[in-house]
């Protein structure tokens, strides 16, 4: 019935499955919505929305695939008012003013002239002498020509407000595509304990023990994991130049990282990652680590993340000497190799936008570099990011 | 049977429909928001609107979807073997009973209400996807298959904390508890407080949506905190013009720890109110 609809859900990429498809099939045959298009639009809403992060894509949707409704609806809208404007009419209009309407072509005319600008407007109006609305000297409108004050729509607003109600987008700010503010950074960090609470079963689960000797009769032990962090990550994030619009932005990022986790140690490095790294800004130059004694210090099963805009000359990762900052002997693309090679779990998160990483030369190598683990610092980006990095090979 | 809210509680369209699809169709409804929006209110009223009971199955960190179901008491039954108490013999007397149980054997189609699913671990969804969708769970200790007899109405809120699975999800109807704009307030004020001054309502609510609006507050103030406000300033009988004193002393709205909960939120507030004055100043 509404397969249309429910393919063009699932090509704007909505989470939608054929159950919650059927789901809102059977709501329609049972007539929960009351044949008004605005309650299958919340009926439709509840069904195949589960997040409110998708609500105002749902909205544009809905909005797409339903515009021819919208016409009919108004068509509806401009035929309510006009047999209730005639009772009032009777009622109400002195035979001046019923003169006057004969002047302005007769009260047939009158009404496709409602009609018609009833269409071409849409918004609520206030004074002027054409648009339908409040102390105007149009004849259509509240307060206008008649003493006893003929509202038109009154009724009828809420029905016009409802078919707009997908079209306002309310839920515009909850779209996961935006960027991340501090409130989002903490949902997206919520991502990430999510693959912080794993760990092996070896430690004595006492109540387990004292229940399966209950149950059994004979003592037997029982073990259980061990609520930790067990999740090790080495955070590699790039400093000055380019990243400087972006640092505060990760800022936020990395220290509401640095409570998630007991195992994070976090380096630094300048466009690309080179022999050596440092962990204090100030003493950058006098502090380095050898990126080697990294490599050899922290175990294969540590996940690593690399902040940075990956935005430099090609020649800085793929060419020895290519550094800007010093000579480098060995390639920045020869290093980031060798982390991919010993580590399984390696992503690059790139603040810059999406859209943008294919005009940046250097950013295409980086991620071809580490098979396509680079995301975009948005909820999305992070989710899926944390997806990799808790990925088992 | 349908939803239409109540006089105590205000339920926008959409919230309505989501209500009454769940109701129809005895399918989960998860229902999410702002805190303070009136999420698990919603149930009690539900509750109380269509004269159903109320089971409610307050969710914490260390809860078990299995709680909910039933619970084997081994403890007290290898305490009372000891003692040779004859009721061991009977395990039926040590299991005991969790709140789908509960609902499962209610007598009237009661509404299950699961408040907060976002506190437990994240495999709890999961486990309890068979027994919401089924309404039917086995008890392995006595081998006997629990049924509902009235598939109950079942709500769950969540905070947003941990993210629901999919599967879970799919089952479910979802509704999301938008803020509401100024007219719908007016009307949950109004439901509240009948005998409220409606001038000082909407000197208040301007107060109000002046406080959310203000940049780079922690914690928004809410409905709730809207209301017992309220309360407060007809206690105290603060006159709404004193709200509106906009260049006076006062910049600060009386009894602002009612709607603000934070220390550097009031720190914040303090300082730009006395920005604001010096500028008027």
């Amino acid at each position: 019935m509404f397969v249309n609809f429910f393919h063009e859900l699932k090509s704007a990429n909505l989470p939608v499955s054929l159950r919650e498809y059927l789901t809102l099939l059977e709501a329609m045959d049972k007539g929960i919505p009351d044949r008004k298009i605005e309650d299958f639009y919340y009926l439709s809403r509840s069904t195949l929305v589960k997040d409110e992060k998708n609500l105002d894509k749902f909205d544009q949707v809905f909005g797409h695939v339903f515009k021819g409704l919208e016409s009919l609806e108004a068509d509806e809208i401009a035929e309510i008012p006009e047999e209730w404007l005639k009772s009032l009419n009777e009622k109400f209009l002195t035979e001046e003013e019923k003169a006057k309407i004969e002047s302005m072509g007769g009260w047939d005319k009158l009404m496709e002239e409602l009609k018609k600008r009833l269409e071409e407007q849409e918004k609520r109006h206030e004074g002027g002498s054409k648009w339908i609305g409040t102390g105007g000297t149009s004849p259509y409108g509240s307060d206008g020509y008649n003493p006893e004050g003929i509202r038109i729509g009154q009724k009828e607003n809420k029905n016009f407000k409802a078919v707009k109600v997908w079209d306002k987008r309310e839920f515009k700010n909850l779209d996961k595509d935006v960027e991340i503010g501090t409130r989002n950074i903490k949902v997206a960090l919520r991502r990430l304990r999510k693959f912080a609470r794993e760990g092996a079963a070896d430690t004595l689960d006492l109540p387990g023990t004292i229940k399966n000797t209950a149950d059994k009769g004979y003592l037997d032990i029982s073990l259980v994991a061990e609520r930790r962090n067990k999740v090790k990550v080495l955070l590699f994030f790039d400093v000055g130049g380019s990243m400087d619009p972006h640092v505060k932005l990760c800022e936020e990022l990395f220290s509401a990282a640095k409570t998630e986790f007991k195992n994070m140690e976090n380096f630094y490095f300048h466009n690309c990652l080179y022999e050596s790294v440092w962990k204090d800004n100030k003493r950058r130059h006098t502090e380095k680590i050898n990126t080697w004694d990294i490599l050899h210090k922290y175990s294969s099963d540590y996940k690593i993340i690399f902040v940075g805009d990956a935005s430099m000359s090609p020649y800085e990762i793929t060419y020895s000497g290519g550094s800007v900052e010093h000579w480098n002997d060995e390639a920045g693309a020869e290093w980031l190799q060798r982390i991919v090679d010993i580590y399984q779990n390696v992503i690059w998160i790139n603040p810059v936008e999406l859209k943008h990483w294919e005009f940046t030369p250097s950013t295409q190598i980086v991620n071809q570099i580490i098979s396509n683990r680079m995301f975009p610092l948005t909820l999305e980006g992070l989710d899926n990011g944390m997806k990799e990095l808790s990925r088992n090979k | 049977m349908r939803f239409e809210g109540t006089e105590n509680y205000i339920a926008t369209e959409d919230l309505r429909i989501a209500v009454n699809a769940a109701i129809t169709l005895e399918r989960p409804l998860l229902i999410k928001g702002e805190p303070g929006t009136g999420k698990t209110v919603l149930a009690e009223e539900i509750s109380k609107a269509l004269n159903m009971p109320l089971i409610t199955w307050h969710i914490k960190s260390t809860t078990k979807a299995q709680q909910g179901l039933y619970e084997y008491d081994a403890i007290t039954r290898l305490r009372d073997s000891q003692l040779g108490e004859e009721k061991v013999k009977d395990v039926k007397n040590y299991i005991k009973q969790g709140k789908l149980w509960e609902s499962f054997e209610s007598n009237e189609r009661p509404i299950l209400l699961i408040d907060e699913i976002d506190k437990a671990d994240i495999e709890f969804p999961n486990d309890l996807l068979q027994e919401l969708d089924r309404m039917e769970f086995f008890v392995y200790e006595t081998n006997e298959t629990i049924k509902a007899a009235k598939r109950p109405v079942v709500i769950i809120t969540s905070n947003n904390e941990k993210e629901l699975p999919d599967a879970f999800l799919r089952r479910c109807f979802f509704h999301y508890i938008s803020f509401p704009d100024t007219s719908t307030m007016e009307k949950i004020v109004d439901v509240h407080y009948p005998k409220i001054k409606s001038k000082l309502v909407s000197e208040s609510l301007k107060v109000f949506y002046e406080l959310r609006d203000v940049p780079g507050i922690k914690k928004k103030p809410s409905t709730s905190e809207l209301l017992d406000w309220l309360k407060l300033l007809m206690n105290e009988d603060i006159k709404p013009e004193m709200l509106r004193e906009k260049n006076a002393n006062n910049l600060i709205p009386p009894l602002h720890g009612a709607l603000l909960k934070n220390e550097q939120d009031v720190h914040l507030f303090e300082r730009l109110a006395f920005l604001a004055r010096r500028e008027n100043g």
